[in-house]
């Protein structure tokens, strides 16, 4: 059993597009403190990023809780969303529901979930349509990737 | 290359970071897309992007790229600037298009991330 280390919950604003990303730079500072790995926390910091993002362009609200173990990095976003139809197609690279408004943003070319996956070793997507989707995604310590 | 041949080969303006321009580049990621920055880019690079909202301020710090060019000619807010000093992140910006500025870069022996 990983030894856990630190535990911090994160409240994600949906529809504020001028905070967010702001709790995965505070999530980056608190890593880098700690003095993890860059390649790591790179990697933990791009999932964080898009998974906000997501939080943030589809939900009203949710929540992203950061996991610190002696072993890993874990992410866990949950929001309360539209919810996701098809998993296996939202995965697929360049496919996106996104509006106009958030492609003004920069975001919603069919990246992220990809990008999140990429930068995992650990990744699963759970969703209910009309309830919300769940993300959890874990990056060990010692990854390079 | 140096920040500062960038500067003067795309003739920019420095918006934030006109002390840290002796910053080296080998490579640039070149995208409007947020997520195809954050896909392809392995750090330090170069971004270069049509897109000056606070999102591409937070990618590039998210991406650890070395410095922001913004393309077109376009400004920034004064919010994006102050959050791009705040985060140390060289920003210029050049009145080239984008496909301009990677040719010159491209010509100048930068390489892009793949």
């Amino acid at each position: 059993m990983a030894a856990e280390l630190l535990r911090e919950n994160f409240q994600v604003q949906g529809r504020n597009y001028d905070k967010a990303g702001e709790i995965s730079s505070e999530i980056k500072v608190i890593l880098k403190d700690l003095g993890i790995d860059a390649a790591c926390l790179r990697r933990v910091v791009i999932v964080a990023f898009e998974a906000e993002m997501n939080v943030v362009m589809y939900a009203d609200r949710g929540t992203l809780t950061l996991v610190l173990t002696d072993r890993d990095i874990s992410l866990e976003v949950k929001d309360e969303g539209p919810g996701i139809p098809d998993i296996e197609l939202a995965m697929k690279e360049g496919y996106s529901t996104a509006s106009d408004e958030m492609r003004e943003m920069g975001f919603g070319f069919g990246m992220g979930l990809s990008n999140m996956k990429k930068n995992s070793d650990e990744f699963c997507l759970e969703s209910e349509v009309g309830r919300g989707t769940s993300v959890f995604a874990r990056i060990r310590i010692d990854s390079h990737a | 290359m140096k920040l500062v041949e960038i500067k003067d080969l795309l003739k920019c303006e420095v918006l934030a970071g006109e002390e840290d321009l002796s910053v080296d580049v080998s490579h640039v990621v070149a995208s409007d897309g947020m997520s195809e920055i954050l896909a392809f880019a392995k750090s330090k690079e170069l971004m270069v992007t049509g897109l000056t909202n606070i999102q591409s301020i937070r990618t590039a710090d998210i991406a650890g790229v070395s410095a922001v060019v913004y393309c077109r000619g376009k400004q920034p807010d004064k919010n994006v600037i102050e959050f791009a000093k705040q985060k140390r992140i060289p920003v210029l910006v050049t009145k080239m298009v984008m496909f301009d500025i990677c040719g010159i870069l491209y010509n100048r022996g930068l390489k892009g991330v793949s």
